[in-house]
């Protein structure tokens, strides 16, 4: 793990396992879109931060993130040591934008991270939180502090603009953590491709819908 | 042609260096790029002052030599070696940047010549087979499928120009060091030392400073042998498995 290849290996499996995050996240999110005042998201949060299972497997998802973060920057660090001295004219053709950047979109969807967390996942397991009663059982009102948050015009912006860099961080990222787990092969490649750009542009693009539809519900 | 030449000068390894321009009035399109050089030496010689210093040999696109890293990418336009570029791939009155491999494990030597021995180290510290002495085997006494065989012939082709590094936003020698693993891990001849040496060789190349692979596939498109990906994805498998299961701890 401390060579260059065990680091990328680190890379890759956690940037998987971040990718399978963001199905389970955006699925329950989604809920949020529902006609119900809230009511099915409400429950689901309250399901998320209790459930035994789940606490444990959300430990698992924090060094997750942080394991991801800091072999990114050990990695960057490193890579800017091997060239000491730059070009002077570089010629960006022969590979894609992304690939090049992903400490910088990285870095775009950390300080998102960090405000999504503060405001969202600070709140509901430490408050202030409004509750509301379902069927004679209190529920922390989590819709309601989103709903206020995405009536922002800014709060909004800044959730498309972090959507935006997940996208062409996973547009990279998604293909290159199997060709770093050694899987490039003729018959998987496209497949990998397809899926990995379909991936890329559907779930950042679904999560980014969110605010954007509560922001007009709320015109 | 008329081209203006903008050349990376340094005098020794501590100069700081810089770019200097020339003036090149009566340059053919059929003449190489080193051809080129060989004519800008004879008019800087001519005014007593000191030649470009630049890397050649073979001048025929097989020994790896004629590092320049031009107007930003590595060995010019075209996907070849520096010899078998030709001025008809520039147009009258193109101004070319011309710098030297840029790499923390290439250090500059003298103008555009650099040190590669860091990929000597890397082939020293695994890329071969040891063969006791003994009589010549027969040919064919070893049954290797032709597909294996062009497989590792392909990675074989490699010729340590390190175009990959400079072309990398890392340095990274992944390619380099992907090819010259794959050609031995694959044949059978290669099996007795095939974990030592991905470690071994790794292990080297992390040393000599080349930077880790962010698969942004530049090296291969910038491989003047067209070493392909697929060798990069092999390295990993091949480090994985040795590291899983060697008995090198
Ligand atoms: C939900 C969020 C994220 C997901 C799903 C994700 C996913 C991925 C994936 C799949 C890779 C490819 C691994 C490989 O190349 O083998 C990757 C690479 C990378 N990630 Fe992330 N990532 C996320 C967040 C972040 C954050 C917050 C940062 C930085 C602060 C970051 C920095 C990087 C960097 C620098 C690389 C490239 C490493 C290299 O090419 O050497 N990522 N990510
Ligand atoms: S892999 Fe290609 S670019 Fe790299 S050293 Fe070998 S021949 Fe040159
Ligand atoms: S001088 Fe030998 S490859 Fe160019």
């Amino acid at each position: 793990m401390s060579s260059t290849l065990g680091k990328k290996l680190l890379m890759a499996l956690t940037g998987l396992f971040l990718v399978i995050f963001l199905v389970v996240h955006l699925s329950g999110n989604l809920q949020l879109l529902l006609n119900d005042e809230g009511r099915a998201f409400n429950v689901y949060a309250k399901f998320m931060t209790t459930n035994p299972l789940i606490k444990t497997t959300s430990f698992i998802l924090y060094a997750t993130f942080i394991i991801h973060i800091v072999w990114a920057i050990m990695l960057t660090v490193n890579n800017k040591k091997s060239r000491p001295v730059g070009y002077a004219k570089v010629s960006g053709s022969n590979s894609t934008w992304s690939s090049r950047n992903m400490g910088i979109l990285g870095t775009i969807i950390f300080i998102f991270l960090v405000i999504h967390l503060k405001n969202f996942w600070y709140v509901m397991h430490w408050g202030p939180v409004e509750m509301v009663k379902y069927d004679g059982v209190e529920y922390k009102d989590l819709y309601a502090t989103v709903d206020v948050a995405f009536s922002q015009l800014w709060y909004v912006v800044l959730y498309v603009v972090a959507m935006l860099g997940l996208m062409f961080h996973l547009f990279h990222g998604f293909a290159s953590a199997f060709q770093t787990l050694g899987l490039n092969h003729v018959k998987y490649n496209p497949v990998i491709k397809f899926v990995g750009a379909a991936f890329a542009i559907i779930v950042p693009a679904m999560f980014a819908a969110i605010p954007v539809i509560i922001y007009f519900k709320n015109l | 042609m008329k081209i203006t030449l903008k050349v990376w000068r340094q005098k020794n390894a501590q100069d700081k260096g810089g770019f200097k321009t020339y003036q090149l009035d009566d340059v053919s399109p059929d003449m190489s790029f080193l051809e080129m050089f060989d004519v800008l030496n004879e008019q800087i010689l001519k005014k007593g002052e000191d030649p470009v210093h630049f890397d050649h040999d073979c001048r025929e696109g097989i020994c790896g030599t004629c590092s320049m890293y031009i107007n930003g990418k590595p060995h010019g336009p075209k996907q070849t070696t520096t010899c078998q570029l030709h001025m008809r791939s520039f147009s009258d009155g193109d101004t070319i940047v011309v710098e030297p491999w840029r790499a923390q494990a290439f250090p500059v030597v003298k103008d555009l010549v650099v040190n590669r021995s860091s990929f000597d180290r890397v082939i020293q510290a695994g890329g071969y087979v040891s063969v006791n002495t003994g009589g010549v085997p027969d040919a064919n006494e070893i049954p290797i499928p032709k597909k294996i065989a062009d497989e590792a012939f392909d990675s074989a082709t490699c010729i340590g120009c390190g175009a990959c590094v400079a072309a990398c936003k890392n340095a990274s020698a992944m390619l380099f060091v992907s090819a010259k693993v794959s050609q031995l891990a694959m044949l059978p001849q290669g099996q007795v030392e095939r974990k030592t040496r991905v470690e071994k060789m790794v292990a080297q190349m992390d040393e000599e400073g080349f930077g880790a692979c962010s698969n942004t596939g530049a090296c291969s498109a910038e491989c003047p042998k067209e070493i392909s990906l697929e060798n990069i994805a092999r390295l990993n498998r091949e480090y994985l498995k040795a590291k899983s299961s060697s008995d090198n701890v």
